[in-house]
């Protein structure tokens, strides 16, 4: 059912991956594809498990069972600081940032993360200039480049979720994992989030949660439903808004869906 | 105006230390050189509590290693050279804490504490319950080290202000020392994971690598207050590696405030002139046998009314003027 819009160039193929937590069953035998260039939407009710499939990927949690490929190796089960390294970087869905640093040490310190600088332990460490050119194209990416020198903190909530994506771009992902980007956000920052988010498809693989159906609905290439920790329908959002088990089992007869 | 200031106070302060011994007495100058090493040892640890978010309770076991290695360095009725043993004792404790550290960083908070305190107490009783380092007599030091250049004495560390400028020299050096690193990227990192943790993780930060060289560096360093102090006394004993000297050591970075480097200093020089002032029996007669007491009061003071130690004291002073300019 899941497979048959599957193309040959996926750079992330995940299969039957299942994470038990004691007798719940959080995640079970989920398989799906992220490609170069598309966004794959996931979404489902509370409780579906999307969170915790992100966690499966990103390595915040080791899976019970199943396969990542991540270009023809398996990481499932990797640590977090492995896979990050490896090209896949993820947002949370309660941001997690540096409250006490400023917007641009945020990202720098992202950015430094690709380099290993680490012995030059005498070197001050905002003498290098390319990672703070991208920590620098990461702001503006994001659109706080008037914040850099802003304590964190102090930032407004939506401010604070453009940071977030903005530290993980600094990382210079090749796979985005975007958990609720658009969480507690008013109509103008998500519009300038979706709009982002639409950039930055050309030149990544992105998997998005969302609950906010119209950027569902404008950002999604392919669309998985999740219900229970299972893939209820998956395929493109033409298909799925068709399929009568959605319509039964995830709207419940309400228009969601519509035009 | 102000930062300047900033900038020439450290340098002041030191000249001035520098200048100490040519005009004062014995006593005033082993209490300061007592000051300089614990400022080693309260900054050692500030590495780890201010700048890495581990709080360990062990960290007496380095400084009392390096003080033990000193003492099985020295020949009995002659002269170890500084310049392989202040090297070699501070090796042995680097490794020490590479080792252990590899064990500890597996646990956090609270087990981190517990486990940190156990391994001292393992190191404790090691040199209480055998013959190595004398059991729990201890063992003396009747010679100094010496500092010598071919056959010139670079220093003559009997003479207490010879030994005086080595502990301020040293003291110096491992300011500047832990300033560059912690300036670094390497320093950026450590903040990170104290801040975040998780996120230094999710970023592609291997976090456990960077304590590890954290916990080592800051074992290391630990290393040189303790052999100073086993010079200082020219004895060594259990006591050095107890777990009231980790606790006296945390109080000083709490004390001073965590996570500024100069404050640790601040925070164990008031320590140990206050342990010196309560316990003088002609100033405070009966009660200065229960010094302890009158040093938890004023510790429970800072802490609830400075709780960013006395270098916050400090910060509000400072920051007064830059306030009163800007409203003008």
């Amino acid at each position: 059912m899941s497979d048959n819009t599957v193309s040959g160039e996926s750079i992330l193929r995940i299969r039957g991956l299942t994470k038990r937590f004691g007798g719940l069953v959080a995640v079970s035998n989920v398989s799906l594809d992220l490609h170069v260039g598309e966004v794959h939407v996931v979404i489902g009710p509370n409780g579906a498990g999307k969170t915790t499939l992100t966690n499966l990927l990103s390595g915040d949690l080791p899976p019970t069972s199943g396969e990542v490929m991540f270009e023809d190796r398996n990481i499932a089960g990797c640590t977090s600081d492995h896979i990050s390294r490896l090209g896949i970087g993820r947002s949370y869905q309660k941001t997690n940032i540096f409250l006490p640093f400023t917007v641009f040490e945020n990202c720098r310190l992202a950015a430094q993360s690709r380099t290993p600088h680490a012995l030059r332990v005498f070197q001050p460490a905002e003498g290098y200039a390319e990672i703070n050119r991208r920590a620098e194209e990461a702001m503006a990416a994001a659109g706080l480049s008037h914040r850099a020198g802003r304590v964190a903190a102090t930032l407004s909530h939506g401010e604070q979720r453009q940071l977030e994506i903005a530290m993980c771009l600094a990382t210079q992902p090749r796979v985005l994992l975007l958990d609720e980007p658009l969480a507690g956000m008013g109509p103008h920052e998500s519009q300038r989030m979706v709009e982002l988010i639409k950039k930055l498809t050309a030149d990544h693989a992105i998997m998005l949660i969302e609950h906010d159906m119209d950027a569902v609905f404008a950002l999604a290439h392919r669309l998985t439903v999740m219900v229970n920790g299972e893939v209820l329908e998956s395929g493109t959002p033409a298909e799925v808004r068709s399929s009568p088990a959605v319509q039964l089992a995830y709207l419940g007869g309400e228009e969601l869906l519509h035009d | 105006m102000n930062s300047r200031l900033q900038q020439f106070l450290p340098w002041f302060v030191l000249g001035l230390l520098a200048l100490f011994p040519l005009v004062e007495s014995t006593f005033y100058m082993q209490l300061l050189t007592k000051m300089l090493i614990m400022g080693i040892f309260a900054m050692s640890l500030d590495l780890l509590v201010g700048y890495t978010g581990l709080v360990s309770f062990g960290h007496a076991a380095y400084f009392g290693l390096a003080g033990y290695a000193l003492a099985l360095m020295t020949p009995k009725y002659e002269a170890v050279s500084l310049w392989w043993s202040l090297p070699a004792a501070i090796g042995v404790c680097a490794l020490f804490a590479l080792i252990t550290g590899m064990l500890v960083l597996r646990t956090r908070g609270i087990y981190f504490i517990m486990v940190t305190l156990a391994f001292a107490q393992m190191l404790f009783f090691v040199f209480h319950d055998t013959k190595l380092g004398g059991g729990s007599d201890g063992a003396y030091i009747y010679v100094k080290p010496a500092l010598k250049l071919g056959d010139f004495d670079l220093a003559n560390l009997e003479k207490p202000e010879q030994f005086y400028w080595l502990a301020l020299f040293l003291m110096a050096a491992t300011y500047l020392l832990l300033h560059r690193v912690l300036g670094s990227s390497f320093g950026r990192a450590l903040l990170g994971i104290k801040v975040n943790e998780h996120r230094m993780r999710a970023l592609g930060f291997p976090v456990f690598r960077y304590q590890l060289a954290s916990f080592t560096l800051s074992g290391a360093l630990a290393g040189i207050a303790g052999y100073l102090a086993a010079v200082q006394y020219g004895f060594v004993n259990p006591e050095i590696l107890s777990w009231h000297q980790s606790g006296a050591v945390l109080m000083m970075v709490i004390l001073g405030g965590m996570g500024t480097l100069y404050g640790s200093v601040i925070g164990a020089c008031v320590f140990v002139l206050l342990q010196e002032v309560l316990s003088n029996q002609a100033w405070f007669g009966v009660a200065a046998k229960h010094w302890q007491l009158a040093m938890g009061i004023f510790i429970i003071l800072v802490a609830l009314y400075l709780p960013q130690g006395l270098a916050g004291l400090a910060q509000k002073f400072r920051s007064k003027p830059v306030t009163e300019v800007a409203d003008e």
